[in-house]
C-alpha cells in the first residue's frame, strides 16, 4: 500500500514536471479566444444548432412580425417537420456508425402502403394489417444492414440499390394507387390517428389547469409520436451498452472489434431499427395526408440527412445526437416557414437550407481538428 | 534473479504439469512447437514460448521474424497450425481474442483499441458493459454509469494515471501518454492472468514513455505477468527480468538482461553473434 501511495505521489510529481514544459507551451501558443470557442463547441456539439435555431426565431420575428412568433404559426412548423424529424432519428442511427441511409424515405411509404392497402384494399383487419407494416419496414432495414455487413459494401451504394428495390415492390404492392381518405376512414381509421389535432390548453383545462401560454397551440398525435420515438432512441444510445457500441463502431470500427464489439451484429441492429422507425414514420404520414399516396414522400431521404447534418451530427461517424437532430429538423422548418413569411419566393428556402449544409458541416470539420 | 526457470527445459514438447520437477514453478503461458504457415511464407516454425509468473518478459526481434505471429497466436487472433498453449498449466485453444481475454489474457495493441469521441468510462468498460442490478437494468437493460465510473477512476488511480481530472471526458482530448495510460488501465482492470503490451512507448515522447515504464513496473507489483513486444532496447533493458529473441519464426534465445548488453541482444536478434549456449531455448 505505502509502495503504491508513494509510488503514484512521485508519479503525479513527473507529471507536473512535464507540464509546465513541453506540453503546456505549446498549449499557451495557440490558446486564443477561437481556440478556447472550439474547444467549448466540441464539448457541446448540439449547442451550435440549438444557437442556429435562435438566431433564425429571432431574424423571422423581426422579419414577419406578429405572423411568425403566433402560437399557430409555431404549431404548423412542428406538424411539418414531424415526419423529417421522425425518419431524421433512423438516419441519425445510421449516420452515427458513419453510414448513409438513402432509403429511409421509400422505407416509409412502403410500410405506409402495406399498412394502408391491407387493410382498406383486402380488407385485413386493422390489429393485423399495422403490425405487418411495422415488420415491412423492420424487415426491409434488416436487408439494408445484411447487405451493409455480409457483402461489405459501402452503405452509400446498397441503399442507393435498395431505394430503388424498395421503390419497385412498392409500385407493385401499391399497383400505383392511392388510397382515399373516406375510404380509410371507413375501414383503417386507426391509421389516421396519428393526425388527430388537440388542443394542449383545452387539454389541460380539463384537469383544471389554467395554462396561459398553451393558448392558441395546436398539435397531433404524430408529434407526441415523434418525441416518443426520439426519447426512446436516446435512451437507446446514452444509456444502454448497444447505444454505447453503436458510437464505438461508427468512432473507430477496428478499436471496437477489439474492444470485443461484435460490429456486424451492430450494424445489422442500427439498420433494422432504422426500419423500424420508418415504419412509425409511415404511421405518421397517413395520419398526416389522412390516406395513402405511394408518390408520398419524394424529398424524404435528402431532408432527413438535412436534419441530421444540421443538428450537428458527423457524416463521419461517432458524434452526433438525437436531440441534435430534432433541433436540425426545427431549424429547416422555422427557416423555410420564416422565409415564406416574410415573402420571399421559394427558392430562396432551397437556397437557405443549402447554405446551412455547408456552415454546419464547415463547423463540424472544423470542431474534429480539435483531436488531432 | 529467480527466473531461471524458463531457460532450463531446453527444447520439448512437454506440457507444464510433465515438465522436470526443479522447475516448480507453472509458468503463467507456455507454449510449444507453434507453426503457422501463409502459404509458402513460414511465420512461426516449431516457436517455444514461456512466460514465468510475476515477471516482466521482453519479446524482441526483427521486422519478420515473426513475433506479432506468436503474439497474435497466444492472443487468440491467429489460430497456429500446431503446437500448443498453455495457461497457467491449463491446456488452452483460443479461437478468437474474446475467448482469450475472457480467460484473463488482456493485449494493449500499438493503434490502442480506443475509440476517440467516447468517454475514459466508456473507453474502459467497452465491449463489457455493467448493467444496473435493479428493476431498470434487468427491465431496459440500463447501464450502471455510477459504478463503471466509479471503477474507472479507481483503477487509474491504482496506477498513479489520475492526473486526469474528468473521467468522462473524451478520450481524444487526452495526450498520446494519457490514453495510453488508459489503455493499460483497461488491460490491467479486466486482464487477471496476463497482460501483452505491443510496443507501448513506440508513439510516445520521452517523459510519457517514462510514465508508461513506471505503469508497466507497477503493474508488475501487482502480481501480474507482462509480455513487452518492443523495438525500444533503452525500454527493454529497463524494465525486462527476462528477453525472448525472437529469429527466423521461433525463440532462438532467452537471455538475461543483467548478463547481456544491448549490441549483445541486437547481434543475437539479427544473426551476427550466435545465441549463448546456456541460455539458448
Amino acid at each position: 500500500m505505502s509502495d503504491n501511495a508513494t509510488g503514484s505521489a512521485a508519479a503525479e510529481r513527473g507529471l507536473a514536471e512535464a507540464e509546465p514544459g513541453g506540453v503546456a507551451s505549446f498549449d499557451n501558443a495557440d490558446r486564443g479566444p477561437i481556440r478556447r470557442l472550439q474547444e467549448i463547441l466540441h464539448q457541446y456539439p448540439t449547442s451550435i444548432p440549438f444557437i442556429v435555431l435562435l438566431i433564425g426565431v429571432v431574424i423571422f420575428s423581426f422579419a414577419a412580425p406578429g405572423k411568425f412568433l403566433a402560437p399557430f404559426n409555431f404549431s404548423l412548423i412542428l406538424q411539418q417537420v414531424t415526419i423529417i424529424a421522425i425518419l431524421g432519428v433512423a438516419q441519425t442511427l445510421i449516420i452515427l456508425t458513419a453510414g448513409i441511409d438513402l432509403s429511409v424515405g421509400v422505407i416509409m411509404i412502403l410500410a405506409s402502403v402495406v399498412m394502408g392497402r391491407t387493410a382498406v384494399v383486402y380488407g385485413v383487419p386493422v390489429e393485423i394489417a399495422f403490425p405487418l407494416g411495422l415488420l415491412a419496414g423492420l424487415a426491409c432495414g434488416f436487408v439494408n444492414g445484411l447487405i451493409v455487413t455480409k457483402l461489405r459494401l459501402p452503405p452509400f451504394i446498397v441503399t442507393l440499390g435498395t431505394w430503388s428495390i424498395f421503390g419497385a415492390l412498392n409500385v407493385w404492392y401499391s399497383k400505383s394507387e392511392t388510397i382515399r381518405q373516406a375510404d380509410m376512414q371507413e375501414s383503417a381509421p386507426f391509421l389516421q390517428w396519428t393526425g388527430t389535432i388537440f388542443k394542449p390548453y383545452d387539454f389541460f383545462a380539463r384537469m383544471g389547469l389554467d395554462l396561459g401560454f398553451l393558448k392558441g397551440w395546436v398539435l397531433n398525435y404524430g408529434s407526441i409520436v415523434m418525441l416518443l420515438v426520439a426519447a426512446v432512441i436516446w435512451y437507446v444510445l446514452n444509456k444502454t451498452a448497444f447505444g454505447r457500441h453503436v458510437y464505438a463502431s461508427g468512432d473507430d470500427p477496428d478499436a471496437a472489434r477489439l474492444a470485443g464489439i461484435n460490429t456486424d451484429r451492430t450494424l445489422i441492429g442500427v439498420y433494422a431499427l432504422a426500419g423500424f422507425i420508418c415504419a412509425i414514420a409511415a404511421w405518421v404520414l397517413i395520419g398526416r395526408i389522412g390516406g395513402v399516396s405511394p408518390q408520398a414522400g419524394q424529398t424524404a431521404n435528402l431532408d432527413s440527412i438535412t436534419a441530421v447534418v444540421i443538428g450537428g451530427t458527423s457524416l463521419f461517424g461517432g458524434r452526433g445526437s438525437i436531440v441534435g437532430t430534432l433541433v436540425g429538423a426545427l431549424i429547416v422548418g422555422v427557416f423555410r416557414n420564416g422565409l415564406a413569411l416574410s415573402g420571399l419566393e421559394l427558392l430562396w428556402q432551397d437556397f437557405a437550407v443549402g447554405v446551412l449544409i455547408i456552415v454546419a458541416v464547415t463547423i463540424d470539420q472544423w470542431i474534429r481538428k480539435i483531436s488531432s | 534473479m529467480t527466473h531461471e526457470a524458463g531457460t532450463t527445459h531446453v527444447a520439448g514438447y512437454a506440457p507444464a504439469a510433465a515438465l522436470a520437477p526443479d522447475t516448480m514453478v507453472v509458468p503463467a503461458l507456455q507454449a510449444r512447437g507453434l507453426n503457422k504457415r501463409y502459404g509458402r511464407v513460414v511465420a512461426l516454425d516449431n516457436a517455444d514460448f514461456d512466460l514465468m509468473p510475476n515477471e516482466i518478459l521482453a519479446v524482441i526481434g526483427d521486422n519478420g521474424a515473426g513475433k506479432s505471429t506468436l503474439i497474435k497466436a497466444l492472443t487468440g487472433a491467429v489460430s497456429p497450425d500446431h503446437g500448443e498453449i498453455w495457461l497457467n498449466g491449463e491446456p488452452v485453444a483460443f479461437k478468437s481474442p474474446i475467448e482469450a481475454r475472457n480467460l484473463g489474457i488482456e493485449t494493449v495493441y500499438q493503434n490502442l483499441a480506443l475509440s476517440p469521441a467516447l468517454s475514459i468510462a466508456d473507453n474502459m468498460f467497452l465491449g463489457r458493459e455493467k448493467r444496473r442490478e435493479d428493476f431498470f437494468g434487468r427491465m431496459f437493460r440500463t447501464l450502471d454509469k455510477t459504478y463503471m465510473q466509479k471503477m474507472a477512476r479507481q483503477k487509474l488511480t491504482e496506477l498513479g494515471l489520475l492526473t486526469i481530472q474528468n473521467i468522462n471526458q473524451p478520450v481524444e482530448t487526452l495526450s498520446g501518454g494519457q490514453r495510453q495510460g488508459v489503455a493499460v488501465a483497461r488491460a490491467a482492470a479486466f486482464g487477471s492472468r496476463v497482460v501483452i503490451m505491443d510496443e507501448p512507448t513506440a508513439a510516445l515522447g520521452v517523459k510519457e514513455s517514462r510514465k508508461v515504464l513506471e505503469t508497466i513496473l507497477r503493474l508488475k507489483e501487482r502480481g501480474l505477468p507482462i509480455v513487452l513486444i518492443s523495438h525500444n532496447m533503452p525500454h527493454v533493458f529497463e524494465v525486462a527480468d527476462r528477453i525472448h529473441i525472437h529469429r527466423l519464426g521461433k525463440r532462438i534465445a532467452v537471455i538475461n538482461p543483467k548478463r547481456h548488453t544491448m549490441s549483445d541482444a541486437v547481434a543475437i536478434m539479427t544473426g551476427a553473434m550466435a545465441p549463448p549456449a546456456d541460455e539458448a531455448a
